[in-house]
C-alpha cells in the first residue's frame, strides 16, 4: 500500500531502507546535484584516489542540469534529467553510503541490485516540471567543478520536494509494475 | 524581388527562442488539459495535473518549462524572389540563438564536439534546415529538441515485405522501448519512406505539426488514430509511473521511396513538445 509522508533528510538507511515503491514523498533538507560530466570526473578521481566533493554516506544525489538563474532568485528550471546515463558511476557510489537518487526513466540491473544490496532508494521526479520543482528548491550553491556550467556539482537546499519512490530495496520496481496495470492486453 | 535584412532573422530567433521555452503551443496546452480529464491512474491524473501547473508557473514566473531548454533546430522556407542581405545567413541565425539563449536564462546545453565535449556556452551553433519555396516571404519554424526523448529516437531500415505492420511495429517498439526516459506524454514524429536522411527528417518536421492535426492521406490518417490508440494502451503513462496516457500525438509524414527500400523514423519528443512559427 503505497503511502504519502513527509520526510527530513539526510536519508539514514533506516529511513530509506523502510520506503516503498510508490510512496509519494516531499523531502526537505541538502540534496546534492550532479549529472553526467561531474560522475564522470567523481569516479575517475576516485580511482586517481581524490575524495569526492561531499559526503555519501546518507546523501541524495539529484540528477539535473538547471537552467540559469535571474536575478533574485536560487535557480532556474530544475526538473530530473534521465538517470540511465549514470548507471555506470551509480552502483559505486551507493557502495560508499549513498542513500537515495532522484531522476527519471529506469535503471541497470546492476543499479537495482545496488540498492537492494545497499537498502538505499530510487526516487522518480516528474520530469519536464522544471519550473514547478524549482520552486521548492530554496538555496543553491555550486561546491565542484565549476567549469562544467550546467553540469556543476550543487548543493540545494529542497523544502517539501515531490518525488515518488519506484525502485526500493525490497525489489520492487514502479515502472514494472505500474505499468502492468495499466497495459491494455 | 524583395530584399530582408538578416538582421530581421536574428531578432526573430532571439525572440522565439525566448517565448517557446516558456509557453507551449496552444494545441499542446489543449492536449495535456484533455488528457487529465480521460487519464484513469490517480497517480496519471495528479501527475498531468502538475504538468498544467508547470506551464503556467512557467509562463507568469519567467522560468523555462522544461531545464533542458533543448538545442535549437530550425526550418526555413525561403521564398525564391527573397534576397538576404546585411551578412552571412547562418551567422545571423547562429546570433539570434546566442541572443536567446544568453538574454533568456536558458541552459546552454550545446557542446563543440561530440567527443571532446567542451560546452560552447551559448548554445550554438543550432540545426538549420532550409527549403526553397515560392514566394517572397521567409517562414521560420524554431522547435528547441530536448535529449532525453531525443536519445530515445530511432532509425528503421524495413524492406518493402515488412509491409504497413511492419511500419506500425517499428513505431510501437520505439514508443515502448522509450517508456519512462521520454518523460511521457510523448508526442511522436514519423517520417515513412525517402531516404535514410530523409526520414529522419520528416520525423522531425512531423513534431512541429500541431497535435489534433491528422495526415491528409486516408490510411496515414488512420494509421495515426490507431498507433496512439495503441501506444496509450501500452500502460507507460504520465511520467512512466503508469496510465493511460503514454502519448498525446502520432504524427506521421510520408514521401516516395526506392523499390527495395521502407525507411521508417520515429522522432520522440516529451510533452515539451515546442514549436512556434513566424513569417517574415
Amino acid at each position: 500500500m503505497s503511502k504519502e509522508m513527509k520526510l527530513q533528510l539526510p536519508l539514514t538507511k533506516d529511513i530509506s531502507s523502510s520506503l516503498r515503491a510508490g510512496d509519494y514523498v516531499y523531502l526537505t533538507g541538502t540534496i546534492y546535484v550532479a549529472r553526467d560530466a561531474a560522475h564522470k570526473r567523481m569516479i575517475e578521481g576516485l580511482a586517481e584516489g581524490k575524495d569526492l566533493p561531499f559526503d555519501v554516506k546518507d546523501a541524495v544525489i539529484y540528477y539535473m542540469g538547471p537552467s540559469p538563474a535571474r536575478e533574485g532568485r536560487p535557480i532556474g528550471s530544475a526538473g530530473p534529467t534521465t538517470a540511465t546515463r549514470m548507471d555506470r558511476y551509480a552502483p559505486t557510489l551507493l557502495d560508499m553510503g549513498l542513500s537515495g537518487m532522484i531522476g527519471k526513466g529506469k535503471r541497470s540491473p546492476e543499479v537495482l541490485d545496488a540498492v537492494c544490496r545497499n537498502k538505499a532508494v530510487y526516487f522518480a521526479a516528474v520530469g519536464g516540471a522544471g519550473a514547478l520543482l524549482s520552486q521548492r528548491i530554496k538555496k543553491s550553491d555550486v561546491i565542484a567543478y565549476d567549469d562544467l556550467g550546467a553540469e556543476a556539482v550543487r548543493r540545494l537546499e529542497v523544502e517539501d520536494f515531490p518525488v515518488i519512490v519506484v525502485a526500493d530495496c525490497e525489489g520492487n520496481n514502479l515502472y514494472v509494475t505500474a505499468v502492468e496495470e495499466y497495459r491494455r492486453a | 524581388m524583395r530584399e530582408l535584412e538578416v538582421n530581421k532573422i536574428t531578432e526573430a530567433v532571439r525572440d522565439m527562442c525566448i517565448k517557446i521555452n516558456h509557453e507551449l503551443s496552444d494545441d499542446m496546452k489543449q492536449a495535456l488539459n484533455g488528457a487529465e480529464a480521460s487519464e484513469k491512474s490517480p497517480l496519471g491524473k495528479k501527475i498531468l495535473g502538475q504538468l498544467q501547473e508547470n506551464l503556467q508557473i512557467a509562463e507568469s514566473e519567467m522560468i523555462p518549462i522544461c531545464q533542458d531548454t533543448g538545442m535549437a533546430v530550425l526550418f526555413f522556407e525561403i521564398g525564391q524572389d527573397v534576397h538576404l542581405t546585411g551578412g552571412d545567413f547562418t551567422d545571423a541565425v547562429n546570433e539570434g540563438v546566442r541572443q536567446g539563449y544568453t538574454e533568456g536564462f536558458l541552459r546552454k546545453s550545446v557542446v563543440s564536439d561530440p567527443l571532446i565535449r567542451e560546452n560552447t556556452k551559448d548554445n550554438t551553433p543550432a540545426v538549420i534546415h532550409t527549403s526553397i519555396v515560392p514566394g517572397e516571404q521567409v517562414k521560420i519554424t524554431l522547435a528547441p529538441k530536448g535529449f532525453g526523448s531525443e536519445n530515445m529516437s530511432r532509425v528503421f531500415m524495413l524492406k518493402p515485405a515488412d509491409g504497413i505492420e511492419g511500419v506500425k511495429n517499428a513505431i510501437l517498439t520505439a514508443a515502448a522501448d522509450a517508456g519512462p526516459n521520454a518523460c511521457p506524454p510523448m508526442v511522436l514524429g514519423v517520417g515513412v519512406g525517402g531516404t535514410f536522411e530523409k526520414c529522419a527528417l520528416m520525423a522531425k518536421q512531423a513534431l512541429t505539426r500541431p497535435v489534433g492535426t491528422h495526415s491528409e492521406i486516408p490510411y496515414v490518417h488512420e494509421m495515426e488514430e490507431e498507433l496512439l490508440d495503441k501506444i496509450n494502451g501500452l500502460g507507460i503513462g504520465p511520467g512512466g509511473l503508469g496510465g493511460t496516457t503514454t502519448a498525446l500525438a502520432v504524427n506521421i509524414n510520408t514521401y516516395p521511396t526506392h523499390i527495395a527500400g521502407l525507411p521508417v523514423a520515429v522522432n520522440i519528443c516529451c510533452h515539451v513538445n515546442r514549436h512556434i512559427s513566424v513569417v517574415l
